[in-house]
Formats: C-alpha cells, structure tokens, sequence
C-alpha cells in the first residue's frame, strides 16, 4: 500500500467519521497508515487544529498517538499537556473503545509528562474522565487505574482517588494491573486512615493468583502485616486460596517485620520498642516508618481495649501499670483519645482519678440503624445473584464440563452420569 | 526395727521429730497422712513418715517410690531413712543393675554398714546368667515340642526372670509374646496383668490403655479384684497424659475389693487422693455430687484419707478457705508421689479457679474484701485472678475497681446477636468480592493459557 500522506489520511478522517460503519471502514484505514503517521509524526502538529475531537475521535487519537511516541515532540511542544487534557475532555467513548491501546498509550504519555514536570496533580482530573470514558462498565479494570491512583498518591490528594477506589471491581484484563491498583489503593487508604479497607486491598494483592512471585506482592505484604497489626493485633494466616507461591515465599522475603509481628504478640511495649530500632533502616527505606510508629500506638490502644472487657472502673494510675504509660497523665491523654475517636465508650473523673466504661450505647433501634441493616441485606443478595450466576454460567462452560468428565470416577452402567457423554 | 538402727545414723537433722512420727505409728497400714497433715501445719515441714508410706507397696514400685522420694524431699533426714529402705528392699530382690544405681545415689552416707556390696551384686548376676540359660534352653525345648501351654510357660517365666533383673524392655516383649498362645480368657487377663505392670514402670501409657481395653473385651466376667486393677491402671493412664476428667471417672470406679491386692502399682490410698482431686479440678457440681460425694463405694476407699473427704465436702458446701487450707497441707506429700508430682501445680490452680468461679455464681455484686477474707488472700491478688477468668471469659463480670466490687455482668443477647449479624454481613461481602475478583483473574488466566496451547 503505497504511503498516504498526512493530509490525505486527514482528509479521510473528516470524511468518514459519521455514522458507525464509516467509522469502521476508517479504522481500518488508519491501521494500514500507522506508519505513515509515525514517520512524519513532527508534521503532525499543525493539522490538529482542521480536526474536531469530539466528532473525529478515532482518527484524532491515531494522529495524537503518533504524535506522542515521538519523544522530540514531546520535549518541545509546551501545549503537549494542554492538547492531550482538550482531548480527553471531548473525546467520544465509542470511538475511543475501538482502539482502547493507543488511548491508553497516550495518556500514559500524557502521565509521564505530567511526572516529569513534577506537577502530577494537574494530571488527576484528566485521568479521571480518561477512566470514565474507557471503562465499559465501572466493574472494569483498565491499565489507567493504577496510573491515576499513583497521581493521586504524589500529589498527595487521597480523597480524589476514593472516588474510583469506591468502585466495585470484578473484571480485570490484565493481572498485573490489578496487583498495581490494588498496591496503590492500599496505600491510599492507608494514607485516609481507612485501615479495614487498606487491608482488603492488599489482601488482594497477596492472594491474587500468582505463579511466580512478584515485588508487588513483596511490598504488599509487608504494608499487610502492618495493617493487620493495626487492625486486629495479629497478622492471620494466609487462607488457602492463597497461591502456593505466594505461601512459601512471602515470609523469607520479609523478615524484619515477620519479627516486628511476633514481637508485638508477646505484648511488652520495651521490647516492640527495641525490635523497632535494630529494623530502623529497613523500615525506612522501604518508607514504612510512619506505618510502623502508629503500630507501636495501637499497642497502648489494644491494652486499654482489653480492660474495657475486665473492668467497670478503673484507676488512671492502673490503666498506667496495665497498660505500661509511664505515667496516670499520659493514660488520661490516651484514653482521651480513643474516646474521642469512638474506640470506646468512657467516662473520665478528673476528680478520684477514675475512668468509667461503658457499654457500647448502640441499641440498634433507630430508624437510621434499620436503614443501614436493610440496605446492606439489598446489596448482599445483589452479590449472591451475581455469585449464583457465575455459577451457572461456569457450569454450563464446555471446557469445564470436558475437565470433569475426564476425572469423574467411573460408574456403573446405570448410575447417573452428571457429565453428558458429548463432553467426554 | 527402731532399736539400733537409729544408734547409726550420726548426722540426721530432724530426725527426732520423725521418729516421734514413727514411734506412734506402730501399724505400718495406718495411713500417714492425719498426723503429717498436723504436723504440717504446727512445722511446716514435709514430714512424710516414709517408712509407713513405704509399708503401702511392694515390688519395684516401692523402690521406684523411695529413690523418688529420697532426690526430691528436702529433709536429710527423711533422705537418709528412704534410701535406707530402698535399699534393704533391693537387696531383697534379684535387680543388680538397681542395686548399683541406688548405690551410686546413695554414696556412702549411709555409713559403713551400707556400703557397696560389689560380692553380692556379682553373685546375683552369676545367679541370673545361669538361670537364663535355663530358661531359654528350656523355652527352646518347648518350642520344638509345640505345646502351647509350656511355650506361654515358658515365655511367661523368661519375662518375670526378666522383670526380676530390672531389664524391662525384654521383659515387655516376652510378655506381648505369651498372647499368641494364650488359650483362656484367664491367660489373657493374666497376661495384660503383666504388661500392664511392665508398661507403667516404664512410664509408657499408652500400651497401658490398649491393655486395659484388652483385657476388658474378654467375654469372660472379671471378678472384682481384677476389675479394679484394670480401673485403677486406666485411671493412671489418664492421669498421665492429662486426661483428669477420665482418670477421675476411672478412679471413682474402682471398688474397695481393691484393698491390698495391687500394691506392687498403687495403693488405695492413691486411689482416693488420685480420684478426688481429679474429681475436684474437673467435675462440675452435679457430677461431683452424683459421682464422688454420694458414691458408696468410693466412699469406703475415701474413709482411707479422711482429709481429701473433708477437703470434697467443703469444697461442695462453700468452705473455701478450710478446703484450700487441706490442699495446702496435702500438697508437701503430693510432690512426692511419683505419678502426681507433675500434676498437682494444675490440679490445684483448676480446683482454686473452680472455687473462685464457684463462689461468684450465685451474686449479681460481690464485695472484693469478704471475698478475699473467704480465700484468704488480699485484695490485690484477688482482683488479678479475678481478671485473668473474665479475660479467660471463665466469669461474666466486671470489676469496679473504684469501690472493689464485682459485679455480675450478662451479656445482652439482643445486641450482641445484631453486632454478630452486621459483622457476618460485612465479611460475606468482602469474600465474595474478592473471590470475584479472583475467579475473573484465573479464568483471564485460563483463557490466555487455552489461547497459547496449540
């Protein structure tokens, strides 16, 4: 095919850019002139402008893409940014799922300009509707959600990632972008103090199905171990839909706070102190410092806690020895604390020096209570449905029925056969 | 036997007072216990009146007794008399091996007169030697004749020629060889007898306990006497591998046809000690009522060892502080017995625990102070032990420390049921989330490795 010049390509694209099956047939073409494009992609700038992206969206996205894998163009165009922001804005999702690929492409160009010139937040809404407009559903995983989310991550704006963190994810392309968003994920509800959250994403990471290990999965664990103290005070064994991979190598790979981890079971505030210090480096070159020292906190936390559970009253001077605080004053500001936070429920008598606990004041009366119950039950049987119809439909698969029938064990003639024999 | 005895003992601190335990006890069957218990408490001290707890046993039980006693009780004195015996009971008996070991332990404290006896160890072993040729040639001889009775016979003989010489292994495997010509239920019985007395020397209970229910399973009906031994070695069994609710009902079996007949394993003494305290630290009240307290026949073992029936009573009628008052004088003489030394720190906090969880029952509020005065303890201690119950969720209370009272606390069912349920709620969504997630991954999985195959 003999080599289509730029203008003759454009003009193409204007022309065929109407209904679908027009845009089909421009597709194709814009394929075969890939490296048309490519080859002349310094030229390319001047013939934006005779586009509309809204309308031309397919064939503006093959000239955008080839326009930004060339690095020269990219280095020196000032409105690279701008231009690819434009884009995205008004670009139609139909036709970009047609070549989902380049769109990707580019906004990974568009990600690396935006980190290189060291202002990411400017790259966050962007993103954003870039995802939107990609996603066949909002079930759906795309490359770009780890991208955005580690935008949000430098730019250090948590709460713009949980509007996409939110989102209910059971379709994934690719694996590795998932042990990404996940990483990512954890470690921005880490960042917003979401710790039952942070660790269900990296609960994920580690069980993801995994034949060879990853440092994904390495960084992860560490954050989870972590985590899992903050939250529960021991770290659980891994469940046993955890690869084997995973179970046999995780832990040599991150000793440090395997021992950090049993040295909190044993409870003594000194020692966890200690085990700090000799993992000092580690600890922070992995940048999990801050993590570690709201682990030691959550020590005092879980002493307090466990008297809660013994006793109706108790002296600040005991709650010191107990809790090992070195002094009544420091108890008094801890328990302060938790009150404040809703950890427990007490009431401090300045006057005797007492604390008081209290039972949990929920009565799971009130109308708010049985609004939280109903729709939770709603959003359970969705999920069952959803369970219960993957079920069906892994059932009826024909690659599963052949497996089955392969390893059923053989019957009598007159036994029921739950394999039919055309699958055999 | 008290004459000039005593004249050779030169260096025996306490040795006086117990003697004077020892003048009284002219009958070697009067149980020990009552005058150490008061002694006990006047003193302190562990003074056991060895010689009448040794009169309680023979065989190698008593020796194994004595050794035991002599390394672990603190008192020289009753160090001295324990080797004493121990070693007149070896020299009775043909174990040389024994005899060497004791003599290595005992040294020369005992004075001249209980030196070493290298002529008569040498002697015994010539002795055996001889007769195990004897033996085997004669077992060889039956074997060729193929009687079934001689072989048993003689295998039986070979094992107790073994056993007598403190080689106990053999003796074990001779003794499992009998059952292959074992014809009667009566060989049977006697030949689970026997290994059952070798497994127990040889502290291996597990053979005791396939023995026991051997010998249980023959169609024959035991006659009592046997029947108590096989209880009473269960009931051992049990004992030592920490199964104390089952080694009490096995104690607490044992009929008071026991007597004497058992003595070379246990005496009925034991049996009472063994099964109240078992009974005490695992039994709730119904079943310690039915099966200790109003048992007949048990309670004839117990009139043997009147404090451990009194210790039981109070326990059941809420003396707290006589009964840990007994436990606390017994528990001298328990650290010296030698299937129960291990055992009595657990038993005593199990008991201690089921008085404290005992005492709070029937009260919504309890004063701390009259609650530490019943277990006369202070206030302090009390409330620790209190604490480690309800962390232990033993006790549903809680503690204000404020005022020092506990009060009763009942969970609310409603409330904790709807926690529970929106708890579940919240975890099935997790999993099946990412069991979601993890299904889509395997089968993107599955399908790329489908596509790649060929």
């Amino acid at each position: 095919m003999a080599m289509e010049s730029v203008e003759a390509v454009v003009a193409h694209i204007q022309g065929l850019s109407g209904s679908q099956e027009e845009v089909a047939h421009l597709h194709s073409l814009l394929k075969q002139s890939e490296d048309a494009l490519r080859s002349q992609a310094a030229r390319l700038g001047a013939f934006f402008h005779q586009l509309d992206p809204s309308v031309h969206t397919l064939g503006y996205l093959f000239l955008l893409e080839a326009y930004s894998s060339d690095p020269v163009c990219r280095e020196q165009d000032g409105d690279f940014l701008l231009s690819i922001v434009e884009f995205i804005n008004s670009c139609s999702a139909e036709q970009i799922r047609l070549a989902p690929e380049k769109f990707i492409s580019v906004c990974k160009s568009f990600k690396d300009k935006v980190m290189q010139l060291q202002v990411p937040i400017q790259g966050i809404v962007p993103l954003r509707t870039a995802i939107r407009k990609l996603q066949a559903s909002s079930e759906q995983l795309t490359t770009l959600h780890s991208d955005y989310l580690l935008l949000c991550l430098l730019a250090k704006c948590y709460k713009a990632g949980l509007s996409i963190l939110d989102d209910d994810i059971f379709e994934v392309d690719q694996p590795r972008d998932l042990f990404l968003y996940c990483y990512y994920g954890g470690m921005i509800n880490i960042g917003l103090k979401r710790y039952r959250k942070a660790w269900e994403c990296l609960h994920n990471v580690i069980t993801a199905p995994m034949t060879t290990l990853n440092a994904i999965a390495v960084e992860a664990y560490k954050k989870y171990i972590l985590v899992s103290i903050i939250l529960s005070g021991q770290v659980p064994l891994f469940p046993k839909y955890t690869s084997s991979t995973a179970q046999r190598n995780l832990k040599s790979h991150t000793q440090p706070y395997v021992d950090l981890a049993n040295c909190y079971a044993t409870g003594t505030f000194s020692e966890l102190e200690g085990c700090i210090q000799t993992n000092l480096e580690k600890f922070q070159s992995d940048s999990n410092l801050g993590l570690v020292k709201q682990v030691l906190s959550s020590l005092y936390k879980r002493n307090i806690q466990r008297l809660t559970q013994t006793y109706l009253t108790l002296s600040l001077q005991d709650i010191a020895n107990a809790a090992q605080l070195k002094t009544p004053r420091e108890a008094e500001m801890h328990v302060l604390q938790m009150i404040q936070d809703g950890e427990i429920f007490a009431t401090i008598n300045q006057k005797d020096g007492m604390v008081s606990f209290h039972e949990d004041p929920e009565q799971y009366i009130t109308c708010g209570m049985i609004e939280h119950i109903d729709s939770s039950i709603h959003r359970l049987m969705a999920l069952s449905k959803k369970l219960g119809s993957l079920d069906e439909h892994m059932s009826c698969d024909p690659a599963y029925l052949t497996r089955i029938g392969k390893e059923r064990p053989r019957f009598d003639f007159d036994e029921f056969d739950s394999v039919p024999h055309k699958f055999l | 036997m008290e004459g000039d005895d005593e004249a050779t003992f030169a260096a025996a601190t306490g040795y006086e007072a117990m003697y004077a335990n020892g003048d009284a006890g002219d009958d070697p069957r009067l149980p020990p216990t009552p005058r150490s218990g008061k002694a006990a408490v006047g003193s302190g001290g562990d003074l056991m009146d060895v010689e009448a707890y040794a009169a309680l046993y023979t065989g190698r039980t008593k020796v194994a007794r004595l050794l035991f006693i002599a390394e672990r009780c603190g008192n020289e004195g009753m160090q001295l008399e324990a080797f004493r015996l121990a070693h007149d009971e070896i020299k009775k008996g043909e174990d040389s091996h024994l005899y060497r070991e004791a003599m290595a332990k005992i040294g020369d404290r005992l004075g001249p007169r209980y030196a070493i006896d290298q002529v008569w160890a040498d002697a015994v072993d010539r002795r055996a030697e001889v007769r195990k040729e004897k033996l085997e040639n004669e077992l060889n001889i039956y074997k060729t004749n193929l009687i079934k009775e001689s072989i048993r016979m003689g295998y039986n003989d070979l094992a107790d020629f073994f056993y007598a010489h403190g080689q106990l292994g053999d003796a074990f495997k001779n003794y499992v060889r009998t059952r292959d010509y074992c014809t009667t239920s009566k060989h049977i019985i006697h030949m689970c007898l026997n290994v059952i007395l070798v497994s127990i020397e040889l502290s291996q209970f597990m053979h005791v306990s396939n023995y026991v229910s051997k010998a249980e399973q023959t169609p024959e009906q035991l006659d009592p006497v046997t029947h108590s031994k096989l209880r009473c070695a269960a009931g051992l069994a049990h004992l030592e591998t920490k199964k104390y609710k089952l080694a009490a009902r096995k104690f607490l079996e044992t009929g008071h046809e026991l007597g004497n007949n058992y003595t070379e394993v246990i005496a009925p003494q034991d049996v009472a000690i063994y099964g109240g305290l078992c009974a005490l630290a695992s039994f709730d009240r119904t079943e310690l009522k039915n099966k200790v307290i109003d048992n007949v026949t048990f309670r004839n073992i117990l009139e043997l060892v009147p404090e451990v029936r009194e210790l039981i009573n109070d326990f059941y009628a809420s003396r707290y502080a006589s009964c840990l008052e007994y436990l606390e004088n017994l528990k001298p003489n328990l650290l010296l017995d030698i299937h129960l030394h291990d055992h009595v720190e657990t038993l005593y906090t199990e008991i201690r625990h089921k008085a404290i969880i005992q005492y709070t029952i029937p009260f919504i509020s309890v004063d701390l102070h009259t609650m530490a005065g019943a277990f006369k303890t202070n206030v302090v201690g009390l409330e620790k032990e209190l604490e480690a119950l309800i962390t232990d969720n033993q006790i549903q209370a809680r503690i204000d420390s404020h005022n020092k009272i506990l009060y009763a606390r009942h969970a609310d069912q409603r409330n904790a049921t709807f926690q529970r349920v929106l708890q579940t709620g919240v975890e099935f969504e997790r999993d099946v989330r990412a069991m979601l997630v993890r299904a889509n991954l395997v089968k993107h999985e599955c399908i790329t490795r489908a596509a790649r195959k060929p």
